[in-house]
Formats: C-alpha cells, structure tokens, sequence
C-alpha cells in the first residue's frame, strides 16, 4: 500500500528508481530494505529484479541488511581525520558499546563510515537522520546521543 | 573584507534571504537571463568564450566551448545538467552557493539552457545535501512562479524547466558519464570516452553538464560583459576561484579570492595559519596532489600548476601540521579511493588494494628498494588506463608525495635491503 502510494507520487519510469527505493527504505523502521522489498519494487515499477537488486546493493544510502533507526555516519575523510575523527569514533563506540559497522541491542543506533559530508569547516562532523553535527567534542557526542535516546 | 578576497559569486552570501526570490530580484538577479534573452543564442555562447570562463568542477575544460558544442550539436532535445555531486573531501564550495544563493544557480542554467537550445535541465545534488536539496526545491518553485522557469520564459518563446535528482551516496557520481548513468536509474559506473556528454549525454542526447561554481558565474559574464569579468584573475585563468579551506588552519570557511592569489597568502591572511608547522597542503581534494611547506609560493592559476605537473581540482586547500605523518594521510586518501571505487575495471578496483599492500610495508619498515620502482608502475598503469576519472586520480596522493617527500619513503626501506643495493 505505502509502496503504491511513493510509486504514484515519484513516477514509474527507471530515473524514479532510486528516489522511490530512498523513500520505501524511508518506511522501514530499521533502514533497510528485504529482498521481498526489492522484488515488489520490481514487480510494481516493471523493472528486471536484478536492475533493482543492483542499484540498491551499490549506493551506500541504501542497505539490504538491517540498522538501526538513527544510522550515525562518520566522516573519517582527510579534513575530518586531521581533526580528530578517530577520537569521535572512540567515543561513539564507548557511548554506545558497539563498534563501526554494527546495531545496538535495542536496534537504535547502527555506527558506519561515510565518505565526505561537505562540511569540512565543521570538521569533525557526523550526520544523524540527514542532520550533521559538526565541530564535535566529548561533551557535545554525550548530549547528542542522549537526546537521540530520549526521542 | 580581506585584501585578497574579491567577492562576485558570494557578494550576496549574508546579505539576501536565501528563500526568498524578492531579495535576489532587489539586487539584480536574473537581470542577466533578461539580457540574453534579447541577444541570440549565438551571441551568447561568443560572450561565455570570450571571458575566457573555465569549468570549475576540477577539469577546468572551457566553458564556453562546451556550449557551443551542445550548441551545433544536431538535436530536437537537448539536457543542461548541473552537478551538484560534490564529494570530493575538503569541499563544501557547492553546498555554500546553494545554500545562500541558489537562483544565482538557477540563472546560470536558464542562461545555458537558452544558448545551447535545451528545454530540460537537472540539478543533481548528492544525498546527503538535504538543506541544499531544500533550498534549491524552493528556489525552483519560486523562479517558476515568476516566469524565470517553464513555459514562454519572459514571453521569449524559450521553455524551460529543472527537476532535481538527488543521489545516493556515491563519490563516483560526481564523474559525468557516472552522474547520468545514475539519473537514468543505474549504478553509476562510468563508461569510455568519447563520445563526450555534448554530442551523447543524458539519453543519448547532446548535453551540457557543469559544476555549480561554472553555471553560477555565467550571469556574471552576461552582466558585466566579457570584457569586465577578463579583468578578474590572470593571464591564462579569469575571474575568482571559490577556496574551501579545511584542515589543521585556524579558520576554516569558504572563501572567495581572484585567480592568481598565493597559497600561503590564502593559508595565513585568510586560514589565519596552523598553530604549529605545516606538514603539507592537499590541493583539489583527495584526488588531487600533496605540496611540501616549500611549494606553497604557488599560484592560484591553471598555468601555474600545469607546469608544476599538476592539476587545481575543485579548490579545495587541505592543510595539515606536523601532528600528521604524510604517509598516514596518503594511505587515508588511498582508502577513499578502494572504498569509493565502482569495481567496474581492474586497474581501479585492484590496482588501488596493491597500492595500499605496498605502501603498508613502507609504513612498517619493511619495503624493499624494488617497492619504489613497483609504485611508480602501478601508479603509471594506474593513471593510464583506468576508464573515468576517479581511477586516474586516485594515485595522485601517493605520486606526488613520493615526489616531494622522498626521504619519507626512504626511511620505509628494511635497513638490509638498503645496504644490499
């Protein structure tokens, strides 16, 4: 139904592919999307299974395995990397008791890297739910995450 | 205003509502699209020529002679793409000029649009923009509600219009055959060139495909004139050049200086400097070359690092202190490269693995004298026969600091092996 709905308001046609995965995966509590979601893309656009399969398996906005609501993308890029991006990673996998690449328990927060976020002046920086944080410390992380928590 | 800023595309950064379409109109805006409109599309193409305007998204290809390509290209439909895919690392210059003055943009394609005879233009913003996508979306809206996009623009008979496309995550993207590869619902791998975008781009049609930086600094050309605009800048590069200025520098920001400036001009009067020394400065992003504290004497100017053997890029100015060891940081821009690499060809997706193998054992003392020469191999082959540009830059990190940083490696070499030769 909801699926229906993205595809009437975006268009049929194979340059509404991506926006329309964007958008579904957007429904999903845990940010990503089943195979099951990719076929009824395929089906409902009339598009080959495997087109959908490999635009959804190259962006790396879009996941085929599950995360957690609030996906915390860290920039470790030159600008971010010579301000301290690592001392950021450290502190985001104590807070939070996983390291890069994994989901808390409780399926809140996934952790990843992510290539440049254009906010070098800001640097370091990390991007929650298409917000970037920027110019972070340890006090800064702590009440970031602990608002998160309390949403 | 700094002695070496020169503000022409930010002179309204602060000063205009960035949402409002009235404030751009109070200070002129798209007093330029109304003055082309009243020439012929010919003449406007001459006029981008003659200013001597060159692509500001790292190629530096002649603006101007991109259109009048797109121009005589023989064609009922024709596409104006802006690329908004900025993710090369240390810039932000795209982002800026969307975000505080996206009609500036949006002129610039409508003035584009009616010199190569488009009807359909495409502003491709990287996903991960979501206040630019916003922002743009509006501004959009706005110059349709007024006429300056759609049909009969300005009651001149000339129809166009702009959607956006966002992206996904994925520098390749930025890379233009990539970029359109995308909007068409693809992954983005790149493909052979030629044929160029302007005679089969986007569909197969002829297109004209540009950075933000270029398309806003076209209503300048059409507004004060070729001429006038040539004066800004040097010999072989005209106008101003948008610096993002990250790194180690104690004020970071965009800023806005003439061609021809130094780079230490812009790292100490503008960066205010580093707290301790500088190790080096990247110029361009991760794709572009490392200079050691002695070359900052540089020229801002295309001629200037042509023949120095390197390229400008984008614009970005990375500075890094000596709290930072250089092989670290070309192993960090060699790791961009493997992770953002589209897997399509092989000297891309695994030379750039080998690349990293090699210099690990520089990194742990335990190269051999030959892993210089195997380097500049690999780097060679590298550099020459990757299909798209994100392959072919991907080793200029590591060339140019083991031009420049010699000793670096040479400290890398296993103690045996050194004296063994």
């Amino acid at each position: 139904m909801l699926l229906n709905e993205i595809i009437r308001e975006k268009g049929k046609t194979p340059d509404k592919l991506l926006s329309v995965l964007i958008e579904y995966q957007k429904t999903k509590n845990r940010n990503y999307l089943t195979n099951e979601d990719l076929k009824e893309v395929a089906q409902k656009m009339g598009l080959p299974e495997s087109r959908v399969y490999s635009v959804a398996t190259f962006y790396s906005l879009l996941s085929t395995k599950p995360r957690g609501k609030y996906v915390i993308q860290l920039c470790r890029d030159v600008p971010c990397y010579v301000n301290g991006a690592f001392d950021v990673r450290e502190e985001l996998e104590t807070a939070l008791q996983i390291t890069m690449g994994e989901t808390t328990k409780d399926g809140l927060f996934s952790l990843e890297y992510a290539s440049c976020l254009g906010c070098c002046e800001q640097a370091p920086v990390i991007r929650i739910d298409q917000k970037v944080y920027g110019n972070l410390n340890r006090k800064k992380l702590a009440e970031i995450i602990s608002d998160y928590r309390r949403l | 205003m700094n002695r070496i800023e020169k503000k022409l595309l930010t002179k309204r950064f602060g000063i205009i509502d960035p949402m409002s379409i009235e404030d751009y109109l109070s200070l002129g805006g798209y007093a330029a699209l109304q003055k082309a409109l009243k020439t012929t599309p010919h003449a406007v193409v001459e006029e981008i020529k003659a200013s001597g305007l060159r692509g500001r998204g790292g190629a530096a290809f002649p603006v101007g002679q991109k259109m009048e390509a797109v121009q005589k290209a023989k064609s009922g439909v024709k596409y104006i793409i802006c690329n908004a895919d900025e993710g090369e690392p240390g810039n932000f210059k795209d982002r800026y000029l969307m975000e505080n003055d996206p009609h500036q943009i949006i002129e610039g394609m409508a003035i584009s649009a009616y010199a190569v005879g488009a009807a359909k233009g495409y502003v491709f913003i990287r996903g991960e923009y979501s206040r630019s996508v916003y922002v743009m979306d509006n501004a959009i809206k706005a110059a349709k509600e007024k006429g300056f996009l759609g049909k009969n623009i300005l009651g001149s008979g000339m129809d166009f219009d702009i959607e956006i496309y966002t992206g996904a995550g994925s520098y390749v993207c930025g890379e233009e055959f990539a970029l359109m590869l995308c909007i068409e619902g693809n992954p983005a791998r790149s493909t052979f060139k030629p044929p160029f975008p302007t005679a089969e781009g986007l569909y197969g049609k002829p297109t004209q495909i540009n950075n933000v930086e270029s398309f806003a600094n076209l209503p300048h050309v059409i507004q004060d004139g070729a001429q006038e605009f040539a004066k800004i800048g040097t010999k072989h590069s005209k106008g101003t050049k948008l610096v993002s200025l990250c790194g180690n520098v104690r004020e970071k920001g965009l800023y806005e200086v003439p061609f021809g400036v130094r780079l230490w001009e812009i790292i100490e009067e503008l960066g205010r400097g580093v707290q301790g020394s500088i190790r080096m400065v990247q110029v361009g992003g991760a794709s572009g070359p490392v200079l050691p504290p002695n070359m900052l004497g540089i020229k801002l100017d295309y001629k200037d690092f042509a023949d120095n053997g390197m390229s400008l890029g984008s614009g970005a100015v990375i500075v890094i202190d000596t709290a930072n060891e250089v092989l670290d940081i070309v192993r960090n821009t060699l790791e961009f490269f493997r992770h953002e690499s589209c897997g399509k060809c092989t000297p891309c997706r695994e030379g750039i693995v080998h690349l990293l193998i090699i210099l690990d054992r520089f990194m742990l003392g335990e190269a051999e004298k030959k892993d210089l020469e195997l380097l500049k191999t690999l780097i060679q082959a590298i550099e020459d026969t990757s299909i798209c540009g994100l392959g072919q830059a991907a080793p200029t990190a590591l060339k140019t600091a083991m031009r420049y940083f010699p000793e670096v490696f040479a400290a890398g070499i296993k103690k045996r092996s050194a004296k063994a030769i």
